[in-house]
């Protein structure tokens, strides 16, 4: 899948079935959830004074696991937690980060704000789409701000920022990603320096010789 | 420019390790903090006039002191939820200096008097949010968080708490929502997040880059602090410049030069042979600026009067070869996307 459109909750764009009976908090008696996802999810849930703060952590959790949050994945959130999956499907949905749909199992946003557009993005992801935008691997999105105008245009490859990308670096990208090596690794932005010149009152040279700057 | 305080030796390798932070001085502001009263503590961060880095600009210290005194659970809550397009400078810091934050929000807990903190951070960032993580069980480790902190009477418990990717929760009230585990929509003020914020208790929400000044404010003082910059904006400022400039990046300035000075001197002004049609000043909510601005000096209130604001510090420059429509509607769909 491509570009999709603004996500809105269920009952917005398409009519919530009223025929239905309304889910209630699945049953940990007959709730299959796999061990690693329940402690996951628990132990997330330790972490704040009100529980349901884990919501976004658990279903991202259940997302990575099930590759999106399908309703399997809700109604295994849902148990842990006790809360309705009607109330977690609210919360999916408004998120950019999980899915509502299967997606491919690689993402790549590509950011197409203002900076990154100024520098060619529209053309990037132009091209990112055509070469995999149908390739059930992929899930190939434009994105908003990354907030990483510095290396504009850039993408987000499962997780990793990359950039300033050419034209000429998408099928590497995309062989990188789907090979599972290091993405681009000249252009990540983990090893880029500061571009201001105040800023480091000492020589590093061992770093910047690594830093793929020009 | 003469001071560095927030990109000092930023690129030094291994600065976002306890080892290497302490060697050159990290969490000594904190002992030091610790030695004074809380009520002590905030009077440096009045006196140093030091204003919100996230957008609004609100002065910092007096946003402490609006907190209720008083046993009871406060939180204080870092905005890492950097999504004005245009931003990028609470990346750099938190990826390069994740040592500084920690220790900024452990001096402005113990100043606020709040036992719980979070740094919420935006999904897209994984990997400041994984550097942030192990910086926490470093500091955690050493005493610098949890139960009475180096022998004091303070207190901390910190979470690096992951968004999942929507603009709003930059939004302070949204932010919350998004906290509290709901759908990040805004809440109607008053009443405000120092009464009634996170889990409706009394809570302290600041900006990376204002937490991460903290530290330096402490060991230098706050009058110190305030002779830096200008009158209504003290201190130095980290602008993110992009678009149609030869040298994109972090720049790390004192309040008050001018805009020019920051454009050209410093990211190296427009691409060659190439005349900036516009600029925004402090990201795209910021209304766009022209040429004829760009000696307007880079603060808080000379941005204002210019019609424009400082906003989040985000520069952005467009070029004459850009149609002016096509940018607008860029910009109006991304709004719109967004609400």
């Amino acid at each position: 899948m491509s570009t999709m459109p603004s996500q809105r909750a269920s009952g917005w764009d398409q009519a919530v079935d009223l025929e239905k009976e309304p889910a209630l908090i699945p049953d940990d008696a007959t709730t299959d959830v796999p061990a690693e996802l329940r402690k996951s999810i628990e132990d997330a849930m330790a972490r704040y004074p009100d529980s349901r703060s884990a919501a976004i952590p658990a279903l991202h959790a259940a997302q990575q696991l099930h590759g999106w949050c399908s309703p399997e994945a809700i109604e295994q959130v849902a148990c842990v937690m006790g809360v309705t999956p009607a109330y977690l499907d609210s919360v999916a949905s408004f998120y950019d980060m999980l899915e509502n749909h299967p997606v491919g199992r690689h993402s790549v946003y590509v950011c197409t704000n203002i900076s990154c557009s100024l520098r060619g993005a529209d053309a990037l992801l132009e091209s990112v789409l055509a070469q995999a935008g149908e390739d059930p691997d992929f899930n190939v999105r434009a994105f908003e701000c990354l907030g990483a105008c510095d290396i504009a245009p850039m993408a987000s490859v499962d997780g990793v920022y990359v950039g300033p990308l050419e034209l000429a670096d998408v099928p590497q990208l995309l062989d990188d990603a789907r090979a599972g090596r290091p993405v681009l690794p000249a252009k990540q932005l983990a090893t880029r320096l500061v571009a201001d010149p105040h800023a480091n009152s000492q020589e590093f040279p061992a770093h910047a010789e690594e830093s793929g700057r020009p | 420019m003469t001071d560095v305080l927030l990109f000092k030796d930023i690129d030094e390798p291994g600065l976002n390790t306890l080892a290497v932070y302490e060697a050159r001085g990290g969490y000594t502001a904190l002992r030091k903090a610790l030695a004074m009263t809380p009520a002590a503590v905030l009077e440096q961060l009045e006196a140093s006039g030091l204003r919100g880095r996230g957008g609004a600009g609100f002065q910092m210290g007096k946003k402490v002191s609006f907190l209720p005194k008083g046993a009871m659970s406060k939180y204080l809550v870092c905005n890492a939820d950097e999504s004005e397009p245009g931003t990028f400078k609470d990346r750099e810091l938190m990826q390069k200096n994740p040592h500084m934050l920690i220790e900024g929000i452990a001096i402005a807990s113990y100043a606020a008097g709040a036992d719980r903190s979070f740094i919420y951070i935006r999904g897209e960032y994984v990997l400041p949010a994984d550097i942030l993580d192990a910086a926490l069980a470093e500091a955690s480790e050493a005493g610098y968080l949890g139960e009475d902190i180096l022998g004091s009477e303070h207190s901390l418990s910190l979470v690096v708490h992951r968004g999942a990717g929507a603009y709003i929760c930059g939004e302070e009230t949204g932010l919350l929502d998004s906290l509290e585990g709901k759908r990040g929509n805004p809440r109607l003020k008053p009443p405000f997040p120092a009464n009634q914020g996170l889990y409706q208790g009394p809570t302290l929400i600041n900006n990376v880059e204002t937490l991460s000044t903290v530290p330096a404010i402490t060991l230098m003082g706050g009058a110190e602090y305030a002779k830096l910059g200008v009158q209504s904006s003290t201190g130095t400022k980290l602008v993110s410049v992009s678009g149609h400039v030869q040298r994109p990046g972090n720049y790390e300035i004192e309040l008050g030069i001018s805009s020019r000075e920051i454009i050209f001197g410093l990211a190296g002004g427009p691409l060659p042979g190439r005349e900036i049609k516009c600029w925004f000043p402090g990201g795209s909510s910021a209304p766009v600026l022209t040429p004829a601005d760009l000696d307007v000096p880079y603060d808080f209130d000379s941005l204002a009067k210019a019609g424009s604001m400082l906003g989040s510090g985000a520069i952005i420059i467009v070029d004459d070869s850009t149609p002016i429509v096509e940018l607008a509607t860029k910009v109006a769909k991304f709004y719109r996307h967004e609400s």
